[in-house]
């Protein structure tokens, strides 16, 4: 049993609304992986939940008119991971959201829920912030949408403001259209584990395969909330194809990152993770790319 | 006082339409041990890390422990007591995990058998590797994954007509 003062199961997204305006202390709970195990450790003990999670309105990947690539928030990371429209435009999505915790947490696991509990070390949310996603939120005045980058307020914070629930994930043709990409998971091990420090690079290269005209990098666990490293970005752009590029773009990086010691790693060895992680990441998108260094 | 909420939760387990009254609060596991005695359910961690109340919801694998009862209605949920044949036979799966020695204490061992039984249904032949990720959901702390990987592996290729290696 857990210790829930209270359940809302909403039948629909307006439901969901109502639910959370009439019960502003409640939790939203999608798949449960973190709020029912937050639950149990006694930090959310006692509280009331609207659940969403059957709302399968939320689930599945679209491509939209206008190219863009719509996520249900409550896809779980599995079908992420098996959807071809992923598979076809941003493989590194699936890629990296395959090695969020095991088998089955893949498949209770909802990508709407990695990024709303504002975690910095989300699989998920490096390779969004990457790809210039949109969240987009559904509430009493409508929809907004919302640049990832702005959805971050700081360590566990969203910009989710009362009776709002985030709907989907956006990612414009613009922001994949031509690139190729990349997703590091640094840990300790290879399943059930929480990233010490993740990167995700994607680049997209010129016609002949030798210069750089698009860059793009965000880390998980690099700062208090998932982050792009702008300066690294800026230091390849328009460069070629190179090693002293690449070691130039791990470099850079440095500049952008605010690791902090935690009981997993030091801040030293993270950012030496910056670096290393940003180099490798990059020299594989260009390789992707049909890029050679 | 606290009043107890419940919901009526209709599903399908192993095969059989069931309908019982949960408190809000139950787990999966709760639901499935407590008012259904499928004891091959185990309360491990009971925070989804070593997967031994692992069951298969609509064909995947989720670990029940970190699942509210009452998302189960209208969905078709398959434990260990499944396998068992008519007299209580072993499923092919479960007898390699004894032929391969995969058991010890035995506690780790229904949850494996069911991402097994995932696996196997899926009807793919997976390298090694690729076993072992799609394991890598469960702790097992007697046997060292070895004689596991060896029983789902034999069983896969025995099913798919596949030489296996003596």
């Amino acid at each position: 049993m857990y210790d829930i003062k209270a359940l809302y199961e909403a039948k629909s997204v307006p439901d969901a609304i109502e639910l959370l305006l009439a019960h502003p202390q409640a939790r939203i709970i999608a798949g449960g992986s973190d709020v029912l195990v937050q639950m149990r450790e006694g930090k959310l003990a006692g509280s009331e939940l609207v659940s969403i999670y059957g709302l399968d309105e939320l689930r599945g990947i679209k491509l939209e008119d206008d190219g863009t690539i719509r996520i249900g928030s409550l896809t779980s990371f599995s079908h992420i991971t098996k959807n071809r429209i992923i598979q076809q435009y941003i493989n590194v999505l699936g890629e990296a959201v395959d090695m969020v915790g095991g088998p089955q947490i893949r498949n209770i696991g909802t990508i709407g829920g990695n990024t709303c509990n504002g975690v910095t070390s989300a699989d998920s949310a490096s390779t969004l912030f990457a790809w210039d996603a949109v969240i987009e939120i559904t509430g009493p005045d409508g929809v907004r949408l919302v640049p990832i980058q702005e959805f971050y307020i700081k360590a566990g914070v969203v910009d989710l403001r009362p009776g709002e629930l985030q709907t989907a994930i956006l990612i414009r043709q613009d922001s994949y259209a031509g690139y190729q990409g990349h997703y590091i998971k640094y840990a300790m091990r290879n399943a059930m584990d929480i990233a010490t420090t993740g990167c995700s690079v994607n680049v997209k290269l010129s016609p002949d395969k030798t210069t750089i005209l698009d860059a793009r990098i965000a880390y998980g666990v690099a700062g208090p909330v998932p982050m792009r490293a702008h300066s690294a970005e800026s230091a390849v752009r328009g460069c070629a194809v190179s090693e002293e590029t690449v070691d130039a773009f791990g470099k850079a990086a440095l500049n952008d990152v605010n690791p902090r010691t935690s009981w997993r790693a030091s801040r030293e060895f993270r950012l030496q993770l910056v670096e290393e992680l940003a180099k490798r990441a990059l020299a594989e998108s260009i390789r992707l790319s049909g890029g050679t260094i | 006082m606290h009043e107890t909420q419940y919901k009526l939760v209709r599903c399908t387990i192993n095969g059989k339409k069931t309908e019982t009254m949960v408190d809000v609060r139950a787990s999966l596991t709760d639901m499935l041990r407590n008012d259904y005695r499928l004891t091959s359910v185990k309360k491990g961690c009971e925070v989804g890390e070593c997967g031994a109340c692992n069951v298969l919801i609509d064909g995947e694998c989720f670990n029940s422990c970190i699942y509210l009862a009452v998302w189960a209605d209208g969905k078709e949920i398959r434990t260990l007591e499944s396998l068992l044949g008519p007299n209580g036979e072993l499923s092919d799966i479960q007898q390699a995990f004894i032929d391969e020695t995969a058991i010890q204490c035995g506690f780790c061992t229904p949850g494996f058998i069911m991402t097994a039984v995932e696996i196997l249904e899926s009807g793919k032949l997976y390298t090694r590797d690729e076993l072992r990720k799609l394991l890598s959901g469960h702790l097992c702390r007697c046997t060292g994954y070895e004689n596991i990987l060896n029983a789902v592996e034999k069983t896969m290729k025995r099913r798919l007509g596949v030489a296996v290696e003596k």
